[in-house]
């Protein structure tokens, strides 16, 4: 036994805020591994320039955002291309955010309704202004020809 | 199912930071508040407790809810946690309902806080917005303020509502928190101070919006058996519902208006529902709350509501899927007064329409003067209503500008995501 044990002292230190109570900065980082799993393809999609959608098996809805099973009937789905073009279902422009997204402001987003398709698809819009933006307005898809594999590998344009 | 009564309940002022005390600190300043109101009710009397929060990142600690059990001193009495985004609140204390309408437990405490000054405003959107879908929402804007825009854009092109009446919705709660010490950002506003704010996700400035907040609240539940042994004022819990909806409000369908037994189908028969102007969960929880409370007309039989008024175009929404007016009427409702309280002057005149009686709605201030730290929010609401009922306002604000003079019902309604859970809890004095 080392009666006289002690711990090596290091030069680092602790970013303080306050002392009265005290309040330090804590940092906090994680990378996951992170699998969209059975909505892959959807992401394999983006990167051809198309929209994968869903269709139902069982009862013939479709949807815009994808999922594997129907939402209503339980029935697997299948996968469909969904039309490039379609109308604003309502929108927003955003002049703040979350952290990750204020550089972005203001930015604007986008429902988007298609044609034959029971639900909708968030996106963003670029290349009209605020005001310019009505709901009822037709756009069109475009893609990011370097694809990040994000939703936001797709966009839509006014026609 | 036995009756249910809240017995007690417990409050800390709500701010954008109370960096002096943490989550364990804050829960038990609430309880000790609700146990000094009720002297016969001792902690050994307490058989266990739900805690409400909502966010693990906020609180950078796990099993949060069992730190608060022992700071409390409730070892090893059972306890469990409950989360459901901002419908955490009211899940909690319809939790505690459960353990004693089911005969489990006598006392139940349900307990609730978030700690949201932790993390600078920016960062804690990001949080709140990890509660949309992180593959197909999230990366698209990530920003829950701009998903509620969307909505109350369609509401408007729907229904005809404007930005003057969701300013009227803002400058009634922050009036009515005037005269609530508990609230965060009490104030006299204006419409043209509304829509001059700063601007956050068109059309919603920041007056449109709640604040983030730390804060705690606790509403102590018993067994009718019990809550007479503990005098008292006890208040009834006549009613509970909760419903749901997709996550992502893109998957929402457009099909017909769940009715309420005062509405008929013919009224709406080219609305498109829930779509992403309404909360169809919302629409299920009163629904469900009404059938067991024995509401027919939530209008007529109501005398207040506190909602869950994340946002000036939610307050619309939700007084529609409660159906305090029709779908489509939110607007019209605030214009004629009927939600705001009798004895205030809020600068404003209303259209006049009889078509509603007064009924007033966030006669505390709601989420939007007050504050929402997440978990404690749906447990505040209950402890204002708790009382309204008891008459005891100007016991517990120390002013009794806000107490209604003579109500016997009161509904209670906590909502999350963009309509993802939602809870509707009727109170109703003895």
């Amino acid at each position: 036994m080392d009666r006289n044990a002690k711990l090596p002292e290091t030069e680092g230190g602790t970013i303080l805020f306050n002392t009265d109570p005290i309040i330090i900065k804590h940092h906090y980082e994680v990378d996951y591994l992170h699998s969209y799993a059975q909505d892959s393809p959807f992401f394999v999609g983006l990167t051809k320039g198309k929209l994968m959608g869903s269709h139902c098996t069982g009862c013939g809805r479709r949807y815009a955002t994808p999922r594997g099973h129907c939402m209503e009937c339980g029935e697997p789905t299948e996968w469909v291309e969904i039309p490039g073009e379609g109308r604003v279902h309502t929108f927003t422009t955003c002049h703040f955010g979350g952290e990750a997204f204020l550089k972005e402001t203001p930015f604007t987003l986008v429902m988007v309704e298609f044609d034959g398709v029971d639900t909708l698809f968030l996106s963003r819009l670029i290349g009209a202004k605020p005001e310019e933006v009505k709901i009822g307005m037709p756009i069109r898809a475009r893609f990011l020809r370097n694809c990040k594999f994000k939703p936001t590998d797709v966009y839509f344009v006014p026609m | 199912m036995r009756p249910v009564y809240m017995v007690s309940g417990g409050i800390t002022k709500f701010a954008k930071a109370l960096p002096q005390t943490d989550f364990r600190r804050m829960v038990k300043d609430a309880f000790d508040y609700a146990l000094a109101d009720l002297p016969r009710l001792s902690r050994d009397r307490i058989d266990g407790s739900v805690c409400s929060y909502f966010s693990d990142h906020f609180t950078r600690q796990l099993m949060a809810g069992a730190m608060v059990q022992d700071y409390l001193g409730l070892n090893p009495k059972p306890s469990r946690r409950v989360e459901g985004g901002g419908a955490t609140g009211g899940l909690c204390f319809q939790s505690a309902w459960e353990s004693v309408a089911s005969g489990r437990m006598e006392v139940c405490l349900a307990m609730g806080f978030e700690t949201m000054g932790r993390v600078n405003t920016w960062k804690g959107n990001e949080f709140i917005a990890l509660a949309s879908d992180t593959n197909f929402d999230y990366p698209v804007g990530g920003f829950y303020t701009g998903y509620y825009a969307m909505m109350v854009n369609r509401h408007m092109h729907e229904f005809g509502t404007t930005v003057e009446q969701m300013a009227k919705v803002a400058i009634k709660n922050h009036l009515n928190a005037v005269y609530n010490p508990y609230a965060q950002r009490p104030g006299r506003l204006t419409v043209e101070d509304v829509r001059a704010a700063l601007m956050v996700a068109e059309p919603l400035t920041i007056l449109d919006c709640c604040q983030m907040s730390d804060g705690a609240a606790v509403a102590i539940l018993a067994s009718e058996e019990m809550a007479q042994k503990l005098g008292g004022t006890p208040v009834r819990v006549t009613g509970v519902g909760s419903g749901t909806d997709a996550m992502r409000m893109a998957d929402r369908p457009h099909g017909e208006v769940i009715l309420l037994p005062h509405e008929n189908r013919e009224e709406y028969a080219d609305l498109k529902y829930p779509g992403v102007h309404s909360f169809r969960g919302g629409r299920v929880a009163a629904q469900n709350a009404y059938r067991m409370a024995g509401i027919n007309d939530p209008g007529q039989e109501l005398d207040f509501v506190e909602l869950h008024d994340a946002y000036t175009s939610s307050e619309i929404q939700t007084c529609e899927d409660l159906g305090l007016c029709r779908y489509g009427e939110g607007g019209s409702f605030v214009d004629s007064g009927a939600p705001f309280m009798p004895n205030l002057d809020y600068g404003l005149s209303f259209s006049g329409s009889g078509k509603w009686r007064p009924l007033p709605v966030n006669p505390s201030g709601g989420l939007l003067a007050c504050g929402h730290p997440v978990g404690a929010t749906g447990l505040m609401q209950a402890v204002f209503a708790f009382w309204q009922l008891q008459g005891t306002i100007e016991k517990h604000l120390k002013d009794a500008t806000l107490q209604l003079p003579d109500p016997r019902r009161g509904l209670i309604h906590s909502h999350a995501g963009t309509g993802t859970y939602i809870t509707v809890s009727i109170m109703e004095r003895v």
